[in-house]
C-alpha cells in the first residue's frame, strides 16, 4: 500500500500539487486520471522517488520513498515515464537488459536472462529484440521501454501514459498483462497508471483517483468514481455512459 | 570478427611505423637504436596512444552525461578551464610540484565541467545540435578569460603550449604522467553499465537505481583528470572524444561493457596516426598532432553532422 | 515612439564621438585630433556595419541568435592573413599595395559569404542549427589550418599575422577609411531601401510568400549586403565575433518594433556607440590598451548565453 500523506509539490514559484492526502492498495490497478495539468504525472514521479515533494511524505509499503537506497527503491518500483527519447544507440535486448541491472549490477545471472527473454516474448518483441531502439517505430519503442520496466520484476509498477502510442491490440494486451499480475495473492504486484483513456480506466481499473487542480478530487472503487456527474465535474464538459457486455463506457457529450 | 583484426594489424603497424621514424635515423645514427626508442620513440608513442584513449573515453562519458553525441570535452570548456588552473596556480606559486599543479587543473576542469553541466541542464533538448554550440561559445568564454589573463602577466608562451597539443617534446621522464590515464580507463571500465545507463536519461537512471548525480560527479571526475593530464603533459587535442567515439557507435552501438576498450584503443590509434602525419607533412620539421586532428577531426565531424539525420537523435 | 528612442540614440553616439575626440585634448591639437578623428572614423564604421550586418542576417535566418561572425569569418580572415603572410613573407604583405590587399580581402570574404550562406539557404530553416554548427566547425578547421601553416613562419613573420588575430582598433590605414566609408554607404543604402521588404520577411518564409513577397530575392540581396558589410568591417580592423550580437540584441531590445527602418539604424548605431564608448572607456579612462576585442568576446559569450538559457524559458 502507498500512503500520500498530505504531498505538496511546488517548482520555482508555482504550486504543483497542494496537499495530497491518499492511498494506493497493493492490489489491483490504480488509475491516474483528471484534465491535463492537474499534476497527474507529477503525482506519479513523487511516488516513484524521482522528484522530492516540497512538503509531506511518501510511504510505500511501510517505508517512506524519499528515505530508501536507490538500489533497494530500484527493487521495488519500476517506472515507466512519458520521456522515451533515447540518443544511446542501443538494441531492443540491451535495452530490457538494463531493466535487471537494479538486480545484478553488471554480473546477469541465467535468471536475468530467462526474465529478460520472457519480456521480450510477452511483449512481442522477440523479432526485434537485434534491432536498434532508435529504428523503431513509436509504438515498438512504447513496448520496449514496457517491456524494460516489467523486466524490473517490482513488486510495484507506475506507468506514465503507457496506452499512447500502442495500437488498439498490444493496448488491450498490456492492460489485460497488468490485470493478471495485479490479483490480489502472494504475488500480486501493485499497479499505479495515468491514463487518459478514460474507457481503459472504465474497463480496466480496480480503484481510481481523480486529480483536479492539484488536488484530489476523487477517490475510491472505479464503479464509484467513474460516474457521469462526477466525471462531468472533472472534465467541465458533460458525460454520457453506456452499458455494454464488457462494462460501462463512458463518452463526452 | 575480421574486423578487429584488422583493427589490431592497423594500430601494430602505427606503433611500428611510430617507433622507426623520427629526425634521428633508428639504424645509422651513433646513438644506438634501443636507446633512441627507450628514450624518445617510445615515450612518444606511449604518449600518443594514452592521450588519444584517454580523451575518446572522456568522450563518451560525456556524451552519455548529456545525452547529446555531439559533444566532447573540448566542447565544455574542459581544457580551457584546466588551462585557467594551470595559470593560476603558476602565478600564485610558480615552484609548485608538477603533481599540485596537475590537481589543481584537474580540479579547475572539474568545476568548469561541472558548470557546463548545469547550462546544459537548461539547453532545450529538442535541437542535439544546440548543445555543441552552447559548448563552444561557453568554452570561448573561458578561452577570453585565459587569454586575457595570459596576456597581462605575459605567460602567453605557455598558453601556447597547453593549447597545442603535441609530442615532439615527449622523451623519457616527461610523460609518465600519462600513465595515470592507464588507471583511470581501468576505473571507468568497472563503471561501464552505470555509464551507458546515464545514457537513457536521468529518469531512467534513477528509476534503475542509479544514484544518478553521483554516477555523473565520477565520471566528471575522471574526464577531468583525463583532459588536465593531456593538458598539462601534451597540450590540448580537439575533437578526438568527439569523432573517435561516434565512429565507434555507428559501427557497434553503445553499450559500452562491449565498446569502452574498442573506443579507448581506436582513440589511441587515431592520435598516433595524426602525430605520425605531423611528423612527416614537413620532414624533418614537425607539426603538432592537434593541428592535423582539428584539420581532419573537424572535417569527420562535418561529416557526422550531415549524416547524422538518419539515425534519429544523431 | 521608436522614432524618438532613435533621435535619442543617435543623440547619445554624437556626445560620445564628441568625448572621444576632445577629452583631455593637449599639445598639437591638430595632429591629435587628426588622429583621433581616424580612430572614431574607424570605430563608427565597423560599428555600424556589424550591427546592420547582424540584423539583415538574424531576420532572413529568422533567428535572433545568429551572427554572422558566429558563422566563422574570423577564422576565415586570420587564415587569409596567415595564408598571405606566408606566401610572400612579412616583408613582401608589408610592401603589398594597402589598396589592392583590401579589396581583394573584401572580394574573396563576399565569395566565401555567399558560398556559406547559400548552403544555408538551401538546407532551409528547420536546420539552421545544423548550418550554424557547420560555419563555427568550419571556423574551427581554418584555425587549424591557420595554425598549420603559421608553424611554418618564423617568429617576426609570425608578429605580422598575430596583429591580425586579435581585432585592433588603433592601427587603421586612412586610406582605407575613405574605400570602406564608401562600400558601407552604399550597402546601408541599399539595406534601407529593402527595409519595408524585410519587415514581411520577418515574418517566415511562408507567409512572406503568402502575402506576395519573392522571399527568395529578398534573402539573396539581404546576404549580399551582410556579406560587404561583413566583409569591409573585418578587413578593416579585424574579427569582432560577437559585437553584431550586442547591437543587434540591444537595438531589438530598445526598439520593441518589427520595422526594419528603425532597427536597422538602432541597430548600427548602437554596435558604434558600444565600440566607441567602450574604447574611451579603455584608452582614454583606464589607460589600457586591446583589451576591448577580449571584452567583447566576453560579453558577447555571456549575453548569448543568457538569450539561450531565456529562450528556454519561454518555451
Amino acid at each position: 500500500m502507498i500512503e500520500i500523506d498530505d504531498v505538496s509539490l511546488r517548482v520555482r514559484d508555482t504550486g504543483i500539487l497542494h496537499g495530497i492526502a491518499a492511498q494506493v492498495p497493493r492490489d489491483g490497478i490504480t488509475a491516474l486520471i483528471g484534465p491535463n495539468g492537474a499534476g497527474k504525472s507529477s503525482l506519479l514521479h513523487l511516488c516513484a522517488g524521482l522528484t522530492t515533494p516540497s512538503a509531506g511524505r511518501i510511504v510505500l509499503d511501510g517505508e517512506d520513498v524519499h528515505r530508501m537506497a536507490h538500489r533497494d527503491r530500484a527493487r521495488r518500483i519500476a517506472v515507466l515515464t512519458q520521456a522515451q527519447a533515447l540518443t544511446s544507440r542501443l538494441t531492443v535486448k540491451d535495452l530490457v537488459s538494463f531493466g535487471r541491472w537494479p538486480h545484478h549490477q553488471g554480473r546477469p545471472r541465467d535468471e536475468d536472462r530467462q526474465i529478460v527473454e520472457e519480456a521480450l516474448r510477452l511483449f512481442d518483441l522477440l523479432g526485434l529484440a537485434p534491432r536498434q531502439v532508435e529504428t523503431l517505430s513509436g509504438g515498438q519503442k512504447a513496448r520496449a521501454f514496457t517491456a524494460m520496466a516489467w523486466a524490473q520484476s517490482t513488486p510495484w509498477l507506475f506507468l506514465d501514459e503507457p496506452l499512447a502510442a500502442l495500437d488498439p491490440r498490444f493496448a488491450r494486451d498490456l492492460m489485460a498483462q497488468l490485470h493478471v499480475m495485479s490479483r490480489p495473492g502472494p504475488e500480486a504486484r501493485g499497479v499505479l497508471i495515468v491514463v487518459h483513456d478514460l474507457n481503459a480506466a472504465a474497463l480496466w481499473a480496480d480503484h481510481v483517483l481523480a486529480l483536479k487542480d492539484g488536488g484530489v478530487f476523487a477517490a475510491g472503487p472505479a464503479a464509484e468514481v467513474m460516474t457521469p456527474p462526477r466525471l462531468s465535474t472533472l472534465f467541465d464538459t458533460g458525460f454520457g455512459v453506456v452499458e455494454t457486455k464488457r462494462g460501462r463506457l463512458v463518452y463526452p457529450e | 570478427m575480421t574486423r578487429w583484426i584488422w583493427g589490431g594489424a592497423a594500430l601494430i603497424a602505427l606503433v611500428a611505423i611510430s617507433l622507426s621514424i623520427g629526425a634521428a635515423s633508428l639504424w645509422t645514427s651513433d646513438l644506438g637504436s634501443g636507446w633512441l626508442i627507450a628514450v624518445s620513440r617510445f615515450p612518444r608513442t606511449a604518449a600518443a596512444i594514452l592521450a588519444g584513449g584517454g580523451l575518446a573515453l572522456a568522450g563518451v562519458v560525456v556524451q552519455q552525461a548529456v545525452q547529446n553525441r555531439f559533444v566532447e570535452p573540448g566542447l565544455s570548456g574542459t581544457p580551457e578551464a584546466a588551462m585557467l588552473g594551470l595559470l593560476v596556480i603558476t602565478l600564485w606559486a610558480p615552484g609548485a610540484a608538477l603533481w599540485i599543479k596537475m590537481a589543481v587543473a584537474a580540479l579547475a576542469a572539474m568545476a568548469g565541467t561541472a558548470l557546463f553541466l548545469k547550462l546544459a541542464a537548461h539547453v532545450p533538448r529538442s535541437d542535439p545540435m544546440l548543445l555543441p554550440l552552447v559548448g563552444l561559445i561557453y568554452a570561448g568564454i573561458l578561452g577570453a578569460v585565459v587569454v586575457w589573463i595570459a596576456w597581462s602577466v605575459d605567460l602567453m608562451q605557455y598558453l601556447g603550449v597547453w593549447q597545442m597539443g603535441e609530442f615532439s617534446g615527449v622523451v623519457q621522464g616527461r610523460y609518465e604522467l600519462l600513465w595515470g590515464i592507464a588507471v583511470l580507463a581501468a576505473l571507468l571500465y568497472t563503471l561501464a553499465d552505470r555509464i551507458t545507463i546515464l545514457g537513457l536519461g536521468a529518469d531512467a537512471a534513477r528509476s534503475l537505481g542509479l544514484d544518478y548525480g553521483q554516477t555523473v560527479a565520477l565520471g566528471l571526475a575522471v574526464v577531468a583528470a583525463i583532459t588536465a593530464l593531456v593538458v598539462v603533459t601534451v597540450g590540448a587535442l580537439p575533437f578526438v572524444g568527439l569523432v573517435v567515439p561516434n565512429i565507434i557507435s555507428r559501427l557497434c552501438g553503445d553499450n559500452l561493457r562491449r565498446n569502452l576498450p574498442v573506443v579507448a584503443v581506436c582513440g589511441g590509434g587515431a592520435v598516433l596516426a595524426a602525430d605520425i602525419v605531423g611528423r612527416l607533412v614537413r620532414f624533418p620539421y614537425e607539426v603538432p598532432a592537434a593541428t592535423i586532428f582539428a584539420i581532419a577531426g573537424a572535417a569527420v565531424f562535418l561529416w557526422l553532422l550531415h549524416a547524422a539525420p538518419k539515425a534519429g537523435n544523431g | 515612439m521608436a522614432e524618438r528612442r532613435l533621435i535619442l540614440l543617435a543623440l547619445v553616439l554624437v556626445g560620445a564621438s564628441a568625448a572621444f575626440l576632445l577629452w583631455n585634448l593637449r599639445g598639437p591639437t591638430g595632429f591629435i585630433l587628426g588622429l583621433r578623428a581616424t580612430k572614431l572614423a574607424a570605430l563608427l564604421l565597423v560599428g555600424c556595419a556589424v550591427g546592420m550586418a547582424t540584423v539583415l542576417f538574424q531576420t532572413v535566418a529568422q533567428n535572433r541568435l545568429l551572427t554572422p561572425g558566429i558563422v566563422g569569418f574570423d577564422a576565415l580572415f586570420v587564415t587569409l592573413q596567415t595564408a598571405l603572410v606566408l606566401g610572400l613573407g612579412g616583408l613582401g604583405v608589408a610592401q603589398l599595395p594597402p589598396l589592392a590587399t583590401f579589396l581583394a580581402e573584401v572580394a574573396l570574404l563576399v565569395v566565401a559569404a555567399q558560398v556559406l550562406f547559400g548552403l544555408l539557404l538551401r538546407r532551409g530553416a528547420g536546420d539552421l542549427i545544423r548550418m550554424i554548427l557547420t560555419g563555427v566547425i568550419l571556423g574551427v578547421m581554418l584555425r587549424g589550418l591557420a595554425g598549420l601553416m603559421q608553424r611554418l613562419l618564423d617568429p617576426s613573420e609570425f608578429a605580422v599575422v598575430q596583429q591580425a588575430m586579435f581585432a585592433s582598433f588603433g592601427a587603421v590605414d586612412r586610406g582605407l577609411l575613405a574605400i570602406a566609408a564608401a562600400l558601407l554607404g552604399v550597402a546601408a543604402l541599399a539595406a534601407l531601401r529593402l527595409a519595408p521588404r524585410l519587415d514581411v520577411a520577418g515574418l517566415g518564409r511562408v507567409r512572406a510568400r503568402t502575402l506576395g513577397l519573392d522571399h527568395d530575392r529578398v534573402v539573396n540581396q539581404s546576404l549580399m549586403l551582410v556579406s560587404v558589410l561583413v566583409a569591409v568591417s573585418t578587413a578593416l580592423v579585424g574579427p569582432v565575433t560577437f559585437l553584431g550580437l550586442i547591437a543587434a540584441s540591444l537595438g531589438h531590445a530598445m526598439m520593441q518594433t518589427y520595422r526594419h527602418a528603425v532597427l536597422l539604424p538602432a541597430a548600427g548605431m548602437t554596435g558604434a556607440l558600444f565600440l566607441v564608448a567602450g574604447q574611451f572607456l579603455f584608452e582614454r579612462v583606464l589607460g589600457m590598451q586591446s583589451t576591448l576585442a577580449v571584452l567583447i568576446e566576453f560579453l558577447g559569450g555571456l549575453l548569448f548565453l543568457a538569450l539561450i538559457l531565456k529562450r528556454k524559458g519561454r518555451t
